[in-house]
């Protein structure tokens, strides 16, 4: 690699010219950048190589693997039959749960997982699109948790506590969740703005906020508990707030997919169209440039921050009036304010990028409860596979030398392709 | 060295082919159960009900599938995906899965469930709301009251405290009870035993937040030492290790209850420590409830642990014997009988409505 490098002396005095003192926040503007904004193609093969460790794991934890290893020698092909079987079996039933079943006996049943696949997907797409919104503006939202809970909150009391017409109480309930989460997340702009606060410290900090103020809400008569009962547990919804069934009660997909489909929309419009977007996108590249060409960066701190917060919020708003309409307590954030990140790195900060690997983890989530219960494999292996997208992803130069990729930004010399080539025969 | 092992270990003789089926049972009764978010591994009543539901499937010679959940946007999807794998009974655990349950029960009447520490009614009109739903529910006050009566006896400095995991009926009701059994002792021994952690009129006291080990419970133990508590109740699973910590760094001669199991049993390395503990027969009673249904004699009435049906109570002094005032047991025992002839009556507000 370092051959492809010129040896001409301009390139390392190029950072040396800079100020000193910008070193700090440059590198880790440079590295956000790098990590956010890679290739499909790392994208794709990180997902392949989590499986294939993912595999691994499967084949190591399966009892019927552990106990044929035990006489791999004397019959070495139970051993391989039996790792066939719990990877194909544990994959299999990921599929199954996740996009066509075979074994039902008709199409409306069959195709059921890939309607409860786009159900999971919701939330995390919106949380994904807040999450890379906030990438592309150079900061890392990192406060999901409380913005979905400050969100679901909002939205849920104007659900289950609001009586209004049918169609407005959804509205005002979608809305009510928006303006908390987006309150949620400019707070963090604010801050980073006005005080130079670091928005990594305070999202995180302000989710504990979040939660233990949903926890005192949840147990306070007359707040979010439900009336005559004393655990922590809102009442159901009303049937007028909640997202209507897009084809019919057999299915949970409901009308919450669309609003998700709306605001991958927006923010492709956001970014890549409005005049907001340009500087959002500028302030991402370079915040000192920005400010030198007339750009606000402290408002667009906050502006993006809030939108930010709203996009993860409505993710908030899908899981109370969508996913889970019986009521809700603490834990209804369900950890998508954390898989939102994956969620957008995998979909390199890219509105439609996003909204694919938002598809493929609600894939992962739905087919992770079939694997489970037909398979016996731990949902843990799901888990772990989603980390291992993430570790693979943050780490580009492994993926490139696994699979013999060029490194971006050298110059391809027709030798080293046609040793590729050579290697490749 | 370890590849050598590894070669060696592989080295068995492969055994005939003809052991595949063993699950000659011909019982086609498939025991399932789904965890909530704290998995089988809670050290509370997850793992007690996945015990009990072992138990029973290994009498019965049946496979049960299990799984964890481990959000609550999972519950509804893995009761769901148990009942397409042709579940027979499904056993789920906490208030959580209520509604999960409820929903799943009333879609498919004829697949049987059980739900652990909740009573399934989500309408609150005093009913189950599916007919086939057999609630698993223990009145644990009582007990609890019994462990507090005992604490205050037993108490040399006056002060005894408690503190929970979180705010949960199923905590709290164990916090009422004890809060409830010294206040006894006082009024029958003209005592002053002060019980703190937990105020039964405003329903207020000490949490950790959470129900794991950790600092959090270590600051609330070390808060009760500090206030010169010497016998001290953490309510919620593993949060009860970091108490003993607190315990043995204090140096004092601080005893604790334990409560769910008899922890003087299963947390031997400490049994020097457990006044006693406040037992709650969930693995009992799931054994009880899986085995009833694998015999065709599933019904759907609520099962209540009470101190009459040996489902809740209170575990023997043990290395305390000696420690204890001698009439304690005996008073107990009376008490024991008043609460259940109704002479004296225990009550909390998380109590179970029956």
């Amino acid at each position: 690699m370092s051959d492809a490098t010129p040896p001409a002396a301009p390139a390392p005095a190029r950072p040396a010219s800079g100020p000193a003192t910008k070193d700090g926040s440059e590198r880790w503007n440079q590295t956000l950048r790098d990590i956010t904004g890679g290739s499909a193609m790392i994208s794709l093969l990180a997902v392949l190589v989590a499986l294939v460790v993912g595999a691994i794991l499967i084949a190591f934890t399966n009892e019927g693997v552990q106990e044929t290893a035990g006489y791999f020698f004397s019959r070495p092909t139970d051993l391989l039959r039996a790792v066939w079987d719990a990877v194909s079996g544990a994959y299999s039933a990921l599929f199954q749960g996740a996009i066509y079943n075979f074994r039902a006996n008709n199409f409306l049943t069959a195709i059921r997982p890939l309607t409860e696949t786009l159900t999971f997907a919701t939330p995390l797409i919106a949380a994904g699109l807040g999450v890379g919104l906030a990438f592309r503006v150079g900061m890392f939202n990192i406060g999901g948790r409380g913005q979905m809970l400050i969100a679901a909150g909002a939205a849920g009391y104007v659900a289950f506590a609001v009586e209004l017409p049918a169609g407005i109480h959804l509205i005002v309930a979608v809305l009510a969740g928006l303006l908390g989460g987006a309150i949620w997340g400019g707070v963090v702009g604010l801050l980073k703005a006005r005080t130079g606060a670091h928005e990594v410290i305070v999202t995180i900090m302000l989710n504990f906020v979040a939660l233990y103020l949903i926890q005192f809400l949840l147990r306070t008569p007359g707040a979010l508990q439900a009336p005559g009962s004393n655990n922590p547990k809102t009442p159901p919804m009303l049937p007028t707030a909640v997202f209507p069934d897009l084809f019919g009660p057999r299915y949970n997909l409901h009308a919450g997919f669309l609003t998700v489909i709306a605001a991958t929309i927006f923010v492709w419009w956001l970014l890549s169209r409005s005049n907001l977007g340009f500087q959002f996108r500028a302030v991402g590249q370079n915040p000192n440039a920005a400010r030198v060409a007339g750009i606000n960066v402290k408002n667009v701190y906050l502006y993006a921050m809030a939108i930010s917060g709203a996009l993860v919020g409505l993710a908030g708003v899908n899981q109370v009036l969508g996913t889970l309409t019986t009521g809700f307590s603490s834990g209804i954030d369900a950890g998508i304010g954390f898989d939102a990140i994956t969620v957008a790195l995998l979909g390199r900060s890219k509105p439609w990028g996003i909204f694919a690997a938002g598809v493929l983890f609600g894939a992962f989530k739905a087919g992770g409860f079939a694997m489970q219960a037909a398979e016996g494999v731990p949902i843990d292996i799901v888990v772990v596979v989603q980390a291992l997208i993430v570790l693979f992803i943050a780490a580009p130069p492994l993926v490139r030398a696994m699979f013999h990729l060029p490194t971006p930004g050298t110059t391809k010399k027709p030798r080293i392709r046609k040793t590729n080539e050579v290697v490749a025969k | 060295m370890f590849g050598t092992v590894a070669m060696l270990a592989a080295c068995a003789q492969a055994p005939a082919t003809t052991d595949d089926t063993n699950s000659a049972a011909a019982s086609d009764f498939l025991p399932c159960m789904v965890s909530d978010a704290g998995g089988f591994d809670d050290k509370s009543f997850n793992q007690l009900g996945f015990e009990g539901l072992t138990e029973a499937s290994e009498a019965l010679g049946v496979d049960p599938i299990t799984v964890e959940s481990t959000s609550e946007t999972d519950y509804q999807s893995n009761v769901q995906n148990l009942v397409d794998q042709g579940c027979s009974l499904i056993v789920t655990v906490g208030f959580n899965l209520a509604a999960a349950t409820v929903e799943s029960a009333l879609a498919n009447p004829e697949v049987n469930f059980a739900i652990i520490d909740n009573d399934a009614d989500l309408d609150f009109d005093g009913a189950v709301d599916a007919p086939n739903i057999k609630p698993i529910i223990f009145d644990t006050a009582p007990a609890a009251f019994l462990a507090g009566y005992a604490a205050a006896g037993y108490s040399k400095t006056g002060v005894v405290g408690t503190y929970g995991g979180m705010q949960f009926p199923t905590v709290t009701i164990f916090m009422d009870g004890f809060a409830d059994g010294v206040a006894y002792y006082n009024e029958q021994n003209g005592t002053d035993v002060k019980s703190l952690g937990w105020d039964v009129a405003s329903q207020t006291g000490s949490f950790t937040g959470g129900f794991a080990a950790g600092v959090e419970s270590l600051a609330n133990a070390q808060g009760l030492i500090d206030q010169n508590a010497d016998v001290l109740l953490p309510v919620g699973g593993p949060i009860f290790l970091s108490a003993i910590e607190a315990i043995k760094s204090s140096g004092k001669d601080i005893a604790m209850v334990g409560v769910d199991a008899d922890l003087y049993e299963t947390d031997a390395t400490n049994k020097s420590l457990f006044l006693t503990s406040i037992l709650k027969g969930i693995k009992v009673s799931v054994s009880d409830v899986v085995s009833g249904a694998g015999e065709d004699s599933f019904d759907a009435t609520p099962y209540v642990g009470t101190l009459d049906n040996d489902g809740v109570g209170i575990a023997s002094f043990h290395d305390f014997e000696s420690k204890v005032p001698s009439t304690l047991g005996d008073e107990l025992d009376a008490i024991k009988a008043g609460i259940i002839d109704g002479s004296i009556t225990v009550e909390s507000p998380s109590s179970p409505k029956q």
